[in-house]
């Protein structure tokens, strides 16, 4: 930890961008010890990372990688040859030491940060060990299949094993087959942190699984369906979190029980008219809910689905304006649009891409796809992208998601006739 | 000393790579719900990232749909990895030399 702390320089702000997880927590401890913020934003495009240069001019990468490419200047992680062991006091953290900013895909097209305090982190993660069912007084051997930059990844996979005092693994297992060897090297007992997309593709491949004590799943509803399953399959327990970037972890279930959701201690939620706020326990600010939740009793409540600017794939979140505005700041573009395709043509593992219908006389397909590359994270390219003459917009220049849906099924219509 | 392969016995393995290149094509198309017919996939191109443009998000679905065909269960030895998404060949040769079904 001191090579890395050394390693940062005078830099006030780290992009970590670690791909192993002990690199990862490695370089957030020393960060955090020195009082240096670590940026977390959802993607490592070109755009974002320039855009963080400018939200923290002496920002630098650390990284593990070498081949990654940013508009940083990199720090690469050094490596652990020759390291003697010293024993140094234990940090002192205030709650208040400023540890992070996580970023959201804002509409306005830049993200948007958000202050993540030790404090509040430290706690949200104590609840989490103890509504799980890691605070047993045994240590758990936690597997994640999702990376460490994420506030769900940080919390559950990096976070919840140095509260809680169990074993983080440096891997992130991909295939089902790779999910199985690693949780056969741990001892038990086992967790797996993980997501429906991941959970689907495991039962799908059929595959055996090591004894897993836990398995835990976010960023996307899971069915009492699916949750079940994995239950039977595994001889486990599969419990659930909801929260958000902004938020953190605010809520559990145990899917294969109940609908319900149980809230973490001192949040609360209200609404207005169609939104949910939440506030309050480890949330440092008040903030809108990106679904819609039914309230049912003190610290409960139902989901309901996604408010309609929001995109989910695969677990991963962004926003049509968000995505729009990206677009349409492409040279050549002259008017565009994402939309929510049919969800019946949703794959195997249940993800369905978002679209776009673009106006663009001058670009070709593969030019487009570049630049969007540049901008926006992989998963949100869209499929399918429609080249038109013209967008469905009415007499007020407004467009809704039936006549963009209506333009798509016309078009692939005729590209089929 | 070695004989060289005959001619003969290259064909029929080349034959059978080639419907098994159609199979898989097909099955990337329908499973990802491609906008591409399969025959107008390049074997040669890319999968991930450029040429077909895939993702990780689709390399899992790939993963799933090969492993109930094929019984092929793929492991993310990384350089392997990047040898057997570099193409729809390379894809193809790996289903041909693993598979269980």
């Amino acid at each position: 930890m001191a090579r890395v702390g050394s390693a940062l320089g005078e830099a006030q702000h780290v992009l970590n961008a670690c791909s192993d997880r002990y690199h990862f927590t490695v370089g957030l401890a020393a960060a955090v010890t020195l009082g240096r913020v670590s940026l977390l934003p959802p993607t490592h495009t070109a755009q974002v990372t320039r855009q963080l240069r400018a939200f923290a001019p002496d920002a630098i990468c650390l990284t593990d990688t070498p081949a990654l490419e940013t508009q940083l200047p990199q720090v690469a992680y050094p490596c652990a040859c020759d390291v003697a062991r010293q024993d140094s006091p234990v940090a002192q953290i205030e709650p208040g030491r400023l540890t992070a900013y996580v970023f959201t895909s804002g509409s306005t097209g830049t993200p948007v940060p958000y202050r993540k305090s030790w404090g509040p982190l430290v706690s949200s993660v104590q609840e989490s060990n103890r509504r799980l069912g890691l605070a047993d007084g045994r240590q758990w051997s936690i597997v994640a299949t999702v990376p460490p930059q994420h506030q769900y990844g940080l919390e559950a996979s990096v976070l919840m094993p140095l509260v809680g005092g169990h074993a983080l693994c440096g891997e992130r297992p991909f295939y089902p087959a790779d999910i199985a060897a690693t949780l056969g090297t741990l001892p038990r007992p086992r967790a797996l942190i993980s997501t429906p997309v991941h959970l689907r593709a495991l039962v799908g491949s059929d595959i055996a699984l090591p004894a897993t004590d836990l398995i835990v799943s976010a960023t996307a509803p899971l069915t009492r369906q699916l949750a079940s399953e994995v239950e039977r399959r595994y001889d486990t327990r599969v419990m659930e979190i909801y929260g958000s970037t902004e938020t953190g972890q605010i809520a559990a279930r145990r899917p294969a029980r109940e609908a319900q959701w149980r809230l973490w201690p001192g949040i609360r939620l209200s609404r207005h008219g169609e939104e949910t706020w939440a506030e309050g326990g480890h949330v440092e600010q008040p903030t809108r809910l990106c679904d819609v939740l039914e309230l049912t009793g003190t610290g409960r409540f139902l989901l309901h689905g996604r408010l309609s600017d929001l995109v989910n794939i695969a677990g991963k979140r962004n926003s049509l304006a968000y995505l729009n505005h990206q677009l349409i700041s492409i040279p050549g573009v002259l008017d565009g649009a994402f939309f929510h395709c049919d969800e019946s043509r949703a794959t195997h593992t249940h993800v369905s891409r978002v679209a776009a219908c673009v106006v663009a006389p001058t670009l070709d397909p593969e030019q487009l796809l570049r630049e969007l590359r540049e901008r926006i994270d992989a998963a949100f390219l869209p499929r399918p992208l429609l080249f038109v003459a013209r967008l469905p917009r009415n007499a007020t220049g407004k467009l809704t998601q039936q006549a963009l849906q209506a333009l798509a099924a016309a078009h692939l219509k005729n590209d089929v006739a | 000393m070695s004989e060289p392969l005959s001619p003969r016995k290259q064909s029929p393995a080349s034959g059978a790579h080639a419907a098994l290149a159609a199979e898989v094509a097909a099955l990337i198309v329908g499973a990802l719900n491609l906008d591409v017919a399969p025959s107008q996939i390049d074997p040669g191109a890319p999968l991930y990232g450029e040429g077909l443009g895939l993702d990780s998000i689709d390399i899992l679905e790939i993963a799933l749909v090969v492993s109930k065909q094929y019984g092929v269960q793929l492991r993310a030895d990384s350089s392997e990895n990047e040898r057997i998404f570099g193409s729809l060949r390379q894809l193809v040769e790996y289903i041909s030399a693993h598979r269980t079904k």
